[in-house]
């Protein structure tokens, strides 16, 4: 059954086509991961899905009343602003006690109820985060690159508890990481994004495609390649997983 | 004898219904980094008050709507090529120019306008009276009613549209708050110090609040705590009344930060 499916849907900062003809769609259960280059709109793809940014072109269906819960990149909480861990988890719609507890132990920090968000760790932070995004009983995990900021061994552990987590809710996850490695193996399904799908599939298809090679060389050192990701590229070979519609506008806006 | 013929109990009760609506707007005001979106819609209320007397219709009625004027505009403008801050500026500084020019104009009508800058409590009729507490428990019922999406809005705009909250929305409810509160406090503590009652009790609460509901009942305390105790000062040392009620929040705030330095050295 499908949960969310976009079609041909495209997202404008102003003259500026962040995301084009897009075309995607989550059904429930899988666990799929958005790959794609700093700037390739990856973000901005999670954000339109859960009504955060305005289609500019295209359609966006979902399931009537999805419950989706959502991990956000980063919060930054205002240090103005008191907010203790069990106050954050009831925001906006007030849950009981035991319910927190519940989903502060399902992500891994079930004692940490009473302490101030902003005296946590950045891993405690990202779990409590789960743990609000967990709370509605969702049936599609949005999660907008989690484990930044958290060392190898913390995200490779968090990467775990979102794939248990799938086991015990049963709930789609949407996810969104640059650790490609790592996330690769824990996904039933990998859309390569570059401001249009470039190519998806099984983690191993996607991973020996050259659209995505092209993104980001091959072999296991593809997560570093990243980073020295040129936007100016242009991949011109021809090939069947490529969608070659696209022209690369934003790179000359930017 | 009526219990409001005096002007104390008047003036008592008027700077309580403000500050006990600012307060907890003030949080807000604070959380978000707005306190100088407050002051810019404080000193447009100048404004409001020229046109009032000019087509002599109400104070309170001139000011809410240059105000939401004023909060209309910069939210629509933010973010489309001026910082905010900048934008504030340069309304709220035009807004109060134009208005004392404005005031210039009229001629024939004798404005006292000292009472708009720094507020005039200890005249408050009775009809003022309603219109602050008016004012003060409809700002109060939005805050009560809004307050879970406002707070969640305020976290973060993107968590807030994943709950299905509309931000944008709840930044006009607060907006029109805003609005409402100017209009009410400047019979109070006038336009120069209408900010003052909304950030001051705000910040002197926060050392003390683990959550924002505590923060906000604490503000709306000290709030109050202000108003009476800077009218009995006023009134025992002949002392300006809106100006002294803002010393006393101001020295709430100073023994609370002096006594939470003392408490945990580490965290200040």
């Amino acid at each position: 059954m499908s949960l969310i499916s976009a079609k041909g849907m495209g997202v404008s900062h102003g003259k500026n086509h962040v995301l084009k003809n897009v075309t995607l769609e989550i059904k429930s259960g899988e666990i799929v991961t958005i790959v794609g280059p700093n700037g390739s709109g990856k973000s901005t793809l999670l954000r339109a899905l859960i009504g955060a940014a305005k289609l500019s072109e295209g359609t966006l269906t979902r399931k009537e009343n999805l419950r989706i819960g959502y991990v956000p990149q980063k919060l930054h909480i205002d240090q103005t602003l008191p907010m203790s861990v069990s106050r954050f988890l009831s925001l906006p719609n007030k849950v009981s006690n035991e319910t927190s507890r519940a989903a502060l132990a399902q992500a891994g920090v079930g004692n940490l109820a009473q302490r101030q968000m902003s005296d946590l760790s950045g891993g405690q932070f990202q779990r409590v985060l789960l743990a609000r995004a967990l709370l509605g009983n969702p049936e599609l995990l949005i999660l907008d690159e989690a484990t930044q900021g958290l060392d190898q061994p913390g995200s490779a552990s968090f990467y775990r508890q979102i794939e248990s987590l799938r086991e015990t809710l049963g709930c789609a996850v949407l996810m969104v990481s640059h650790e490609l490695h790592v996330v690769m193996s824990a996904s039933d399904r990998v859309i390569c994004l570059n401001g249009h799908v470039c190519c998806e599939g099984a983690p191993e298809a996607v991973a020996s495609a050259p659209a995505y090679r092209a993104l980001f060389g091959s072999g296991t050192q593809g997560a570093l390649a990243l980073y020295r990701h040129d936007h100016d590229h242009h991949h011109d070979h021809q090939h069947d997983h490529h969608d070659h519609s696209h022209d690369h506008e934003q790179s000359e806006d930017a | 004898m009526d219990f409001l013929d005096s002007f104390l109990v008047r003036a008592t009760l008027a700077g309580l219904g403000v500050a006990l609506a600012a307060a907890p707007l003030g949080c807000f005001v604070v959380w978000r980094r707005m306190a100088y979106f407050g002051e810019a819609t404080a000193h447009a209320s100048i404004l409001g008050i020229a046109l009032a007397l000019a087509f002599s219709t109400s104070i309170f009625g001139g000011v809410l709507v240059v105000a939401l004027l004023m909060g209309w505009t910069v939210s629509t403008l933010s973010g489309r090529g001026y910082a905010m801050d900048t934008l504030l500026g340069v309304m709220a500084h035009s807004a109060l120019a134009v208005g004392l020019v404005a005031v210039s104009f009229l001629q024939g009508v004798r404005i006292d306008l000292m009472a708009y800058l720094f507020g005039d409590i200890l005249a408050v009729s009775r009809i003022d009276l309603a219109v602050i507490w008016g004012g003060a428990a409809l700002v109060m019922l939005m805050l009560w009613w809004r307050w879970s999406a406002l707070l969640t809005a305020t976290l973060s705009p993107d968590l807030a549209f994943a709950a299905g909250i509309e931000p944008r929305r709840e930044q006009m409810v607060l907006t029109i708050a805003l609005a409402l509160v100017v209009a009410v406090a400047i019979k109070v503590v006038g336009v120069l110090l209408i900010a003052a009652l909304l950030i001051i009790p705000a910040a002197a609460a926060r050392p003390f609040a683990q959550t924002p509901e505590r923060m906000a009942f604490l503000a709306a305390a000290i709030g109050g705590f202000s108003a009476l105790a800077g009218l009995r000062a006023a009134y025992i040392f002949d002392t300006p009344t809106g100006p002294t009620i803002v010393c006393v929040a101001a020295a709430c705030f100073v023994l609370n930060s002096l006594f939470n330095l003392t408490r945990s050295p580490s965290s200040g």
